[in-house]
């Protein structure tokens, strides 16, 4: 049987660990081509060994998503390999745990060029590779934390702010090129990213705050999302949020 | 390779014709037992015939959604032939198109009944069973008219509003249980209840509205998101809201 993303072309960004490993796994489970991008290369290559020993296709580019000239060489890479980008997962991120008053500059700008403009960058670069290939899905990771308020956050919530809303536009705008563009909103998702928040029992009763399922998610609860996303299932499904939360924004 | 709903049972009212068909249909080739319900008898038994014909497993349940005392012999009868139901997929509806000015209180009360008395209705006399089962996915369809203002649509907007919230509401409660509950909002959709919409490319143009992709969907772009609620694969997900609206509701 055919996989759900048979033959696709995936960059999956932040694909060394924690949900963009786990995107990029499924996507490949599933039959695409993943290009796995990631600062942490150790990571980013174990991934790609991952989906090779299990007879997936997948190529590693080290390169950090914050710089512009560094994103126009991946996809240049990227389409030199495999001709076409079919789907794009802006999954990699930061998080800072800090009140607004305690955020210095440096931290704020950290955070916006990472989870910002990478997220633009990779839409920007990306965007003419799929209008080739005649069509694409560009799946943004922001969060809850992009939808509503929470505490000791603020760079992060508005970087995630930024992410929902810029995903709209692309969707307005590259429509007419049959190329749709959606975000996820992951809830307390148990990655790598929030280990040293969830170490306790009561740390994690208190990130959980109203999740109505009580419990973190696993990373695979959050790839299914994508993978519905990346394929053709979701076709008529553009400028759309999903909510990845354990009922945590219901109440 | 198994289904995606392999073994699961699922209730689909509505299953006769248009949407609800193709939910049916969809589900049962992904290894589901579908229980069908409508008022169209015939078009039920179409539904449950195409099923068989596939080598699924269907039961047609003639039914007043609006009935609460039909609701419950239904449940039962479902019951005692398959033990338990996973998956409630409450799509039957109806559609009015008039100003608020216009319309009677019986139009009002009729449009009550079905899109939320037996919305209602359904997940009240299904969620026991599923508490039996040990869980269950219900999967109500709304509308982006429960989300977004439109015109000639007041008491239909109102019934899906309705849907929408009351859809919360089951997360909310039944999550202790396992149960899940959410709400997929699909735009315009070539069904029987908007052909009279959709006779024209003037018609279809103006019924179109401010949709990025410029084309209605067929059903199975709505079945698909139905699957996916239905399934596992989105157990991380609960009291959220799918949009299925080529992007109406994005600008």
């Amino acid at each position: 049987m055919a996989g759900r993303v048979e033959g696709k072309i995936a960059f999956v960004t932040g694909g060394g660990s924690g949900m963009g490993r786990e995107h990029a796994l499924l996507m490949a489970e599933e039959g695409a081509s993943i290009i796995v991008s990631d600062v942490n290369e150790a990571g980013g290559r174990e991934t790609v060994s991952m989906i090779n020993s299990k007879g997936g296709q997948g190529l590693f580019i080290n390169f950090d998503v914050a710089s512009e000239a560094a994103w126009q060489a991946a996809v240049n890479q990227a389409v030199s390999t495999f001709g076409r980008v079919d789907i794009l997962v802006n999954n990699a991120g930061i998080l800072l745990m800090k009140l607004i008053q305690d955020t210095t500059g440096p931290e704020l700008d950290r955070m916006l060029d990472v989870n910002v403009k990478g997220v633009f960058f990779g839409c920007k670069h990306i965007l003419p590779a799929m209008q080739k290939a005649g069509g694409g899905s560009i799946i943004n990771i922001s969060s809850i934390y992009g939808v509503i308020g929470a505490s000791h956050a603020s760079a992060y919530q508005a970087s995630k702010g930024a992410v929902r809303i810029l995903t709209k536009s692309v969707a307005v705008e590259y429509a007419p090129f049959n190329i749709r563009c959606n975000s996820i909103h992951p809830g307390v998702i148990r990655t790598p990213m929030t280990t040293d928040i969830l170490t306790t029992a009561e740390s994690t009763r208190a990130i959980l705050g109203s999740t109505i399922l009580r419990r973190p998610a696993e990373p695979r609860e959050v790839a299914y999302p994508v993978l519905f996303l990346a394929s053709s299932e979701s076709s008529y499904i553009t400028g759309a949020e999903i909510m990845v939360d354990g009922g945590y924004t219901t109440t | 390779m198994a289904g995606r709903v392999e073994g699961k049972i699922a209730f689909v009212t509505g299953g006769g014709s248009g949407m609800g068909r193709e939910h049916s249909l969809l589900l049962a080739e992904q290894g589901a037992t579908i229980v069908v319900s409508d008022v169209n008898e015939a078009g039920g038994r179409q539904t449950v015939a195409d099923i068989n014909s596939k080598g699924g497993q269907g039961l047609f349940i003639k039914f007043d959604v609006a009935k609460e005392a039909e609701w419950k012999s239904a449940v039962d009868q479902a019951m005692s032939t398959f033990g338990r139901v996973d998956i409630l997929v409450n799509n039957a509806g109806i559609l009015i198109m008039k100003n608020t000015q216009d319309t009677t209180g019986e139009e009002l009360d009729r449009m009550l009944d079905i899109n939320v008395k037996g919305v209602f209705f359904g997940c009240k006399h299904i969620l026991p069973a599923m508490q039996k089962a040990g869980g269950g996915s219900i999967v109500n369809i709304s509308s982006i008219a429960g989300i977004i203002g439109m015109k000639g649509a007041a008491a239909y907007q109102a019934a899906k509003g309705a849907v929408r919230i009351l859809t919360k509401s089951v997360a909310v409660e039944y999550a202790p249980f396992n149960i899940r509950a959410n709400s997929i909002h699909p735009g315009v959709i070539r069904t029987p209840m908007t052909q009279d919409f959709l006779v024209n490319e003037k018609g279809e143009r103006a019924f179109l509205g401010t949709t990025l992709l410029r084309r209605p969907a067929e059903p199975r772009e709505v079945s698909y998101p139905v699957l996916f609620l239905a399934s596992s694969e989105s157990s991380y997900i609960t009291g959220a809201e799918i949009v299925v609206d080529g992007g109406y509701t994005t600008m």
